[in-house]
């Protein structure tokens, strides 16, 4: 059980970096379309997130890798009971990584407006998707122990539409916070505007997430059984609080920060509710997929808990130099004529 | 058409698709930073322009690898739910490791060399990028490690249905791996070898920047000699390894139908599969086959009619690929031969017919890597885990064809668009060539 237990502990702890970091990309590619459409701003936006979110997302390729090797059970059902959704995420995903990556390639207007729409895109639908994906996760899935009987339409329902719009608002806050951090400016003046209205609105639906959860799921039974668990969604109001308060202080990284911290208590909220469940059956509570019954053996649990602490840090430790090493606003001086990723 | 049917086509499609780029990132990114490390030695500003002309197609090709890449993780569990169940515990380690160890450092320091032209000094930046080369390598081992476990099991016992992870050890130091690592890793350099050889020729026979893109022809010869022999070394162990641990796929890649004792090998040779024999054997070396399988000509190699015909893989591809593949492979050696010598003797000019032949010949090493990797997986058939796990039994079962056929035509779609646009951005980039 405490291999299990720590694995799952890692298993939630990766998905949380994952959305802390990619979260920004998400947000900052969303927003940068309405922010501006002076091209050399346009650049800016895109550049600081340029040299960052492709080691953000392995972190999603890494909690994918993690689900397999130590829950397969879990990766299994996830990737294949929620095909269509899965689908839509690894495009958007795609479309997204070119888009980032090509579009200062070429010089034609059309070419550049074509690419930025589609960042736009792809940068709403992944978060929606997978927001979707994970408020059905967290009701539990339509399975029992003969198979999956659920739809792909079957997961437009009102809680799961709830949580892809949460965490859509979630991330377009918090790529609002980076571009504040990261830019100046004009730029920053009007991402400042939008991280203030859109805090509103956060905590609005964060609320009704909080509330509809208590109804849609059983994500509470925890924290009635152990209510010193609470703790994490109240750090997590006020890491939300703090945003605010720190916007107001103009202090932009400490507000950016307060929102990384608020996405991971989030995350952590949930899955605080979800254990000792990977993914919960909306059927029949005996089929539900448990940190016992979906993991690997314990050989191989023991290996990758060696791996992952050893260099997990690590990767933590050589991703944050490249943060601090990038920590100057990307500014337009710096775009303007520069070559490469710009 | 049934979901495994389908889904087979589609984890084809996308594997075939993703193997496009990746064996030019694994050489671009060390021809990047060779040259990168000769201009902080030397000064020399032609290879500050070769390293920037090459990084150039390098990061086109980049981001299609990555984003590709993706695919494949998800395939596994979208796709085959039932063999990502029996195999997690196993197959699911390379794959978290390689994410952690490998692919973490190589994603994270390609952005950091992209954007830090200006910022460090130019030895730094050579080795920000021999470190995304490294561990790009890195990347390829584990990935391999987890595809040699397919076709080679150890160190593992079955528990409930299940294979269960008993010997790291055995998994890491499987030879079947390293063996496929060293064959892997000498065709992409190759490939690359013969990518930048071809472009150059172009570039020499439209006389542009002719010193730079001479220079750049050496040294893709002189490492493309070394590697494409090591081709042939690593393709024979590679057979060897074949013939001892997956005797029916050796059967077929060579299409023995008997069991024999010092098995012929036939120059030509054509399968006839319906009718269990060839329709052409000529120009037979004696004992070849079973020299070039057990390096002892008088060895027994089993052939196809041992294996009852619902263990054995389909014939006809599986032969036509690998002899394709081989033919190709002993191409690269003379093509790269004459390269090295009329490189070296400064000739390249002189002999334009050449320089066309390695500007169409660009394509062949792509082809011969895919090659490979029919003769590998079709050859595994109908296993997906060689002797453990059959293909139709791993798929998903929750899935309808249906689904497949729907997800295929998107794949389809997507990844045309992608290759119209990666085409469209290395031609752009490899014309655009200045001061």
């Amino acid at each position: 059980m405490a291999l299990q237990t720590l694995w799952f502990v890692l298993w939630g702890l990766l998905w949380a970096v994952y959305f802390t970091l990619d979260g920004f990309d998400f947000g900052a590619g969303m927003l940068r379309l309405f922010l501006t459409r002076e091209e050399t701003d346009r650049r800016v936006s895109l550049a600081s997130i340029g040299p960052v979110w492709d080691g953000n997302e392995v972190w999603l390729i890494t909690a994918g890798g993690a689900s397999f090797a130590a829950f397969p059970g879990t990766y299994a059902s996830m990737f294949s009971f929620l095909y269509l959704p899965m689908l839509l995420i690894l495009f958007s995903l795609i479309i997204r990584g070119v888009a980032i990556e090509y579009r200062n390639k070429d010089e034609s207007p059309h070419w550049r407006s074509t690419w930025d729409i589609l960042l736009a895109l792809t940068s709403f639908s992944a978060p929606l998707v997978l927001g979707l994906g994970f408020g059905n996760i967290f009701q539990g899935l339509r399975f029992d122990s003969s198979g999956y009987h659920g739809t792909f339409w079957q997961l437009f329902n009102p809680y799961g539409l709830l949580t892809a719009v949460f965490f859509v608002l979630l991330f377009l806050q918090h790529g609002a916070l980076w571009l504040v951090y990261k830019t100046e400016g004009d730029l920053a003046a009007r991402a400042a505007r939008w991280a203030g209205a859109l805090w509103f609105l956060v905590l609005v639906v964060a609320a009704a997430f909080l509330l509809f959860t208590g109804f849609a799921t059983r994500l509470y039974d925890n924290y009635l059984a152990h209510p010193g668990w609470i703790l994490v969604p109240l750090l997590a109001l006020a890491a939300l609080v703090g945003v605010r308060v720190f916007q107001a202080q103009s202090r932009p990284l400490p507000a950016f920060i307060s929102s990384c911290a608020a996405i991971l208590l989030v995350v952590a909220t949930a899955m605080v509710g979800l254990f000792p469940n990977l993914i919960p059956s909306r059927l029949d509570p005996a089929a539900n997929l448990t940190i016992v019954n979906s993991s690997s053996g314990l050989y191989t649990l023991r290996l990758m808990a060696i791996v992952a602490l050893v260099f997990v840090p690590i990767v933590v430790v050589y991703q944050l130099f490249v943060y601090r090493f990038f920590r100057s606003k990307t500014t337009r001086g710096e775009v303007e004529g520069a070559e490469g990723g710009y | 058409m049934s979901v495994a049917a389908l889904s087979r086509i589609q984890f084809a499609t996308v594997a075939v698709f993703h193997f496009l780029f990746v064996p030019l990132t694994l050489g671009l990114t060390v021809m990047t930073a060779y040259t990168e490390t000769r201009y902080a030695r030397t000064g020399d500003e032609t290879f500050l322009r070769m390293a920037k002309y090459w990084s150039r197609l390098l990061l086109v090709n980049f981001a299609v690898g990555v984003v590709t890449g993706l695919t494949l993780e998800f395939q596994f569990g979208m796709n085959w739910a039932e063999y990502s169940k029996f195999v997690g515990d196993i197959f699911g380690a390379p794959l978290a490791i390689e994410a952690t160890v490998a692919f973490f450092l190589e994603s994270t320091f390609i952005g950091v060399w992209m954007f830090s032209w200006k910022r460090v000094s130019r030895g730094v930046h050579a080795g920000i990028m021999w470190v995304v080369a490294g561990a790009s390598t890195l990347s390829a081992l584990w990935i391999l490690l987890a595809n040699g476990w397919m076709q080679r099991p150890r160190g593992y016992e079955l528990v409930g249905g299940r294979a269960v992870l008993t010997s790291f050890g055995a998994l890491l130091g499987s030879p079947y791996v390293w063996i496929k690592f060293f064959h892997v890793i000498a065709s992409a350099y190759t490939l690359t070898a013969f990518f930048i050889m071809g472009i150059s020729a172009i570039q020499i026979l439209l006389k542009k920047k002719e010193e730079m893109f001479r220079r750049s022809f050496r040294i893709a010869a002189t490492f493309g000699i070394v590697t494409s022999i090591m081709i042939i070394v690593a393709g024979d162990l590679s057979g060897v390894q074949v013939a001892k641990y997956q005797p029916s796929k050796l059967a077929a890649m060579e299409a023995q139908w008997e069991t024999e004792k010092g098995a012929d090998f036939y120059i030509l040779q054509l399968p006839r599969p319906e009718k269990e024999e060839n329709s052409i054997e000529a120009l037979e070396i004696p004992g070849g086959l079973s020299f070039l399988a057990y390096h002892d000509a008088n060895a027994v190699v089993k052939g196809l009619k041992d294996f009852p015909p619902s263990d054995r893989p389909p014939v006809l591809v599986t032969f036509v690929a690998f002899r394709l593949m081989v033919a190709l492979g002993f191409l690269f050696v003379l093509l790269a031969l004459v390269s090295v010598i009329l490189a070296w003797r400064k000739k390249l000019s002189s002999h334009r017919w050449f320089l066309w032949i390695m500007s169409f010949a660009i394509i062949l090493p792509y082809l011969a890597s895919e090659l490979g990797w029919v003769v590998a997986e079709i050859g595994r058939q109908p296993w997906i885990v060689y002797g453990l796990l059959r293909t139709q039994e791993a798929v998903s079962r929750n899935l309808t064809p249906g689904d497949v056929l729907g997800s295929l035509i998107a794949f389809i779609a997507i990844y045309v668009s992608l290759a119209v646009v990666d085409v469209f951005l290395l031609k752009k980039y490899a014309n655009k060539v200045e001061d």
